[in-house]
């Protein structure tokens, strides 16, 4: 390491100090809180039967742990979540470059496509329910029915924002709507289907929980709904924190891959 | 001989739903085999939308446009085309660059792959290959984007205004060097500038458009007492500046 003056050590050192600060306050805010919590209920400052308590919800996950149901909770959730997201990412760019293909038909579908985009999609579920019936399908077509309509629109309009320069150069290269599509088009919106993607495996657990509150025998959206109704609150808190998890983690995962592709 | 390219009396009209507008008016001129002409003219003469007819790209209203007795195609392959900037693919190596043209008309020949290869050797882009676009300067760049167009083979070249994304220093280096290079692999060309100097610098002939719509206002050849024409020794030629001065005149009604 070459020599450095002592301005730019000091400036090092302020720098690292406020990450390291950064990343302490973090770990205590997260720590006092349930610190807190725990304290709260123990003392009878909060009603511990509805507002449970960390060291009580450890106690409850152990114990799924040990008699396994969490696990197929878990799994059922995640299944769903990873196949409607998959599908999602699938119809979502074929549905875009359909579009980008036939822009007629892009402006004639373009103000269902809004419509559609900003319906609540859980005012969705029941009916998806009765059409489809109560089972895996139904809540893996619910979590696409969150995801869906906003990834085809982003990714038009991506398509769409392609230089019309490079496509310029494909033609006067003697190229085809086909050689601007594979040339040019897809591979200059990667960046942008893997934000897409990003926000896409959030949107799908949210749609999956909300199938599974109203549709579902199995997975952590029917344990938060279950407990609810038995007033057994520490199982959706329990659910909760382990959706915060699995969402952190898809998100990480995702992040990850975003951040290998995008080497040039 | 018989010119490459014949241009009889091509008029173009713009439609939008505000209104039309007429952009071309009357041009005509042949191009001979080998020649290099430029085109100048006011800002938004009409001077790329000539170049978009000659490739083909849209057909010309009236008129007629016709190579070796054969109206150009869109995508025509008797045709290389020069953008205002290199337009490197990103997410691609130098040399696939390179290949786009050849790939799009899947014309991967070992001809044609030796024919890189020699021109990645002489023009000094052999060592950066597997390099992406980013990595190389901006004259780097332009000699890769050159090098694409010229794998096709194409017996015209189109160069709409190719230095002008370019700061002025690099700009003459790289005009120079594209110049040089077109002369030695035997090229006819049409040359699109706003400047003045690249005109002179680069052309054997130069085309003053009017102002919209463009009809040709005078056509200039240019003679030089020089024994090797390069772009940059043109510059110092001693009848340069009369040229300019003639070219800039005649420009100036325009303004």
């Amino acid at each position: 390491m070459p020599d450095l003056s002592a301005a730019q050590k000091q400036y090092l050192f302020r720098v690292r100090r406020e990450k390291y600060l950064i990343h302490v306050s973090r770990i205590f805010l997260f720590l006092g809180f349930l610190l807190l919590w725990e304290v709260s209920a123990r003392r009878g400052w909060i009603d511990s039967f509805i507002f449970s308590s960390p060291s009580e919800i450890w106690r409850t996950f152990l114990r799924m742990v040990q008699d396994q149901s969490l696990f197929t909770h878990i799994g059922i959730t995640l299944m769903e979540t990873l196949v409607s997201f998959v599908f999602t990412v699938f119809l979502g760019i074929g549905t875009a470059v359909l579009l980008w293909c036939c822009p007629k038909l892009s402006r004639i579908l373009e103000p269902y496509l809004v419509v559609l985009n900003s319906l609540p999609k859980s005012a969705l579920a029941p009916l998806l329910i009765v059409w489809l019936g109560a089972n895996v399908r139904t809540i893996i077509v619910a979590g696409m029915s969150v995801a869906i309509f906003g990834s085809v629109i982003n990714l038009y309009t991506g398509f769409r924002e392609a230089d019309p320069e490079k496509l310029k150069l494909i033609r006067t290269l003697g190229g085809t709507k086909k050689d601007e599509l594979t040339k040019i088009v897809l591979p200059s919106s990667v960046p942008l289907i893997l934000s897409v993607m990003k926000v896409n495996i959030g949107l799908c657990l949210v749609g999956v929980i909300i199938g599974e509150f109203i549709g579902a025998r199995q997975g952590l959206g029917y344990l938060i709904i279950y407990g609810s109704q038995t007033f057994k609150l520490t199982w959706v808190l329990m659910s909760i924190v382990i959706l915060c998890v699995i969402a952190m983690g898809l998100y990480a995962i995702l992040d990850f891959i975003e951040k290998r592709a995008q080497k040039w | 001989m018989k010119p490459l390219l014949e241009i009889r009396n091509v008029s173009l009209s713009y439609h939008t739903v505000s209104g039309e507008t007429k952009a071309l008016s009357n041009i005509s001129f042949d191009l001979m085999p080998g020649e290099f002409l430029a085109v100048v003219g006011p800002s938004g003469c009409g001077k790329s939308t000539l170049l978009n007819l000659i490739c083909g790209m849209f057909p010309a209203e009236e008129g007629t446009i016709l190579m070796n007795g054969i109206p150009p195609s869109p995508g025509d392959p008797r045709i290389g085309y020069m953008l205002q900037k290199d337009h490197l693919l990103e997410w691609r190596t130098i040399y696939r660059n390179i290949l786009l043209g050849l790939e799009i008309r899947r014309e991967k020949t070992p001809e044609k792959l030796a024919y890189i290869e020699e021109m990645l050797d002489t023009y000094g882009l052999d060592k950066f290959r597997t390099a992406r676009p980013s990595q190389l300067s901006g004259g780097m760049r332009q000699r890769a984007a050159l090098i694409r167009t010229l794998a096709l083979k194409p017996e015209l070249l189109l160069l709409d205004e190719p230095f002008s994304a370019l700061d002025y220093q690099t700009r003459l280096n790289v005009s120079d060097d594209i110049g040089r290079i077109l002369k030695k692999e035997r090229k006819t060309a049409i040359l699109v500038t706003h400047d003045i100097s690249e005109a002179i610098s680069m052309a054997d002939r130069v085309i003053i458009l009017s102002a919209r719509p463009a009809h040709i206002a005078r056509i200039v050849p240019i003679q030089l007492s020089l024994d090797e024409r390069t772009p940059l020794a043109v510059r110092g030629a001693p009848e340069f500046k009369s040229y300019f001065n003639l070219i800039w005149k005649e420009l100036n009604q325009y303004a």
